[in-house]
């Protein structure tokens, strides 16, 4: 058992994850810095100069931060190299975060619509 | 023993047994889930920010409350510290990488270099962020308590909320620190993972893949890192 097990390891150590070249996780990072320097951009110059409004400056914060979060998993923890199967076993519980997020909006929602400005 | 070697070999497709069906090795997988857990709670404290943000009128301008760089500029510089500090934390982030990929190579000298490298990024993000808190703790921000009415005007474009300011002081110390104690745990276990490579324990071992479990924690670190940034002082 413990030398199948040992087996295995090396296997892994071996063939399936040769990992990211040092090219391309020097990419990654500049890929993020870059996405980065587009939110400070935002916050520092289109938002104070009035062109777009509050709305849309955090939807774009937003989509931002889930296409860095996206480069962070997918090349730096390396799952996008992984079987499907792990891919989704992760991926698929954040459906309930998803659910989570849109239960506690509409009860913010809710408390605004109540609320007075000292409680 | 023979017998039990034989019936493994009949089995060959991934699910039939025998072997790990996503050819991730166990202390792997198992990091992977702890990971999902610690998502699903920093998730929760993200999102009961996002519900109590929602619910009230007024809440404080992070553009005003985060203005200053310590020891430097004590106003009129919103969002460059904390420019600092996800610079700091994105770059450990692309060091831990590089100690994985030497670590892939079996290069003992440079998976060193590059774990020191992670560990000084680490120490520097607490640093930055020990500077953060005792700022904010000097402007009267605290667990349960706010700055006196006069400073608390400061911080608010529009109409001054205490609860409001309230509610981001606690909710803010929480998170950031949640975060900073996942940096700080962090960084102790970088600097075991640091003294087994330069013990050769791995060497030994034959494979890394220490190395690579610890990388995955931090890199998570630096994930979460990601969404506080956005929601607490871009959003």
């Amino acid at each position: 058992m413990s030398e199948q097990h040992l087996h295995n390891t090396e296997e892994h150590a071996h063939d399936e994850h040769a990992g990211l070249s040092k090219s391309k996780i020097w990419q990654v990072f500049f890929i993020l810095l870059g996405i980065t320097v587009v939110e400070f951009v935002i916050a520092l110059v289109i938002l104070p100069g009035g062109m777009v409004s509050r709305m849309a400056a955090n939807i774009a914060y937003i989509l931002l931060t889930l296409l860095k979060a996206y480069y962070i998993v997918a090349f730096f923890m390396h799952l996008k190299f992984e079987k499907t199967g792990l891919k989704l076993s992760l991926g698929l519980a954040f459906i309930f975060i998803f659910y989570f997020i849109t239960l506690m909006l509409i009860e913010g929602g809710y408390l605004n619509i109540h609320m007075t400005l000292n409680s | 023993m023979d017998s039990l070697s034989q019936l493994d070999q009949v089995k060959t497709t991934p699910w039939s047994g025998g072997r790990s069906p996503w050819s991730v090795e166990y202390g792997k997988l198992m990091m992977w889930f702890f990971l999902l857990s610690d998502a699903f709670t920093f998730s929760s404290l993200l999102v009961y920010y996002g519900a109590q943000r929602f619910s009230k009128f007024t809440w404080p301008n992070p553009d005003l409350v985060f203005q200053s760089i310590p020891g430097i500029k004590d106003s009129g510089a919103p969002l460059v510290f904390v420019g600092i500090m996800t610079f700091i934390l994105i770059m450990s982030s692309v060091t831990m990488v590089l100690a994985v990929e030497a670590g892939h190579r079996r290069a003992k000298s440079q998976v060193v270099g590059w774990m020191i490298a992670t560990i000084i990024g680490g120490f520097m993000f607490l640093g930055c962020q020990a500077l953060e808190w005792t700022h904010l703790h000097h402007e009267g921000f605290w667990w349960g308590s706010i700055p006196e009415p006069e400073k608390l005007k400061e911080f608010f474009t529009g109409p001054v909320s205490n609860v409001a300011a309230q509610q981001f002081a606690n909710l803010f110390f929480t998170i950031t620190g949640f975060h900073g104690f996942h940096v700080f745990s962090g960084v102790i276990i970088n600097i075991i993972i640091l003294c087994m490579t330069i013990n050769g324990t791995f060497e030994k071992r034959g494979h890394y893949l220490m190395v690579e479990k610890v990388g995955l924690y931090w890199h998570f670190v630096d994930l979460v890192w990601v969404f506080v940034f956005t929601f607490f002082y871009l959003v």
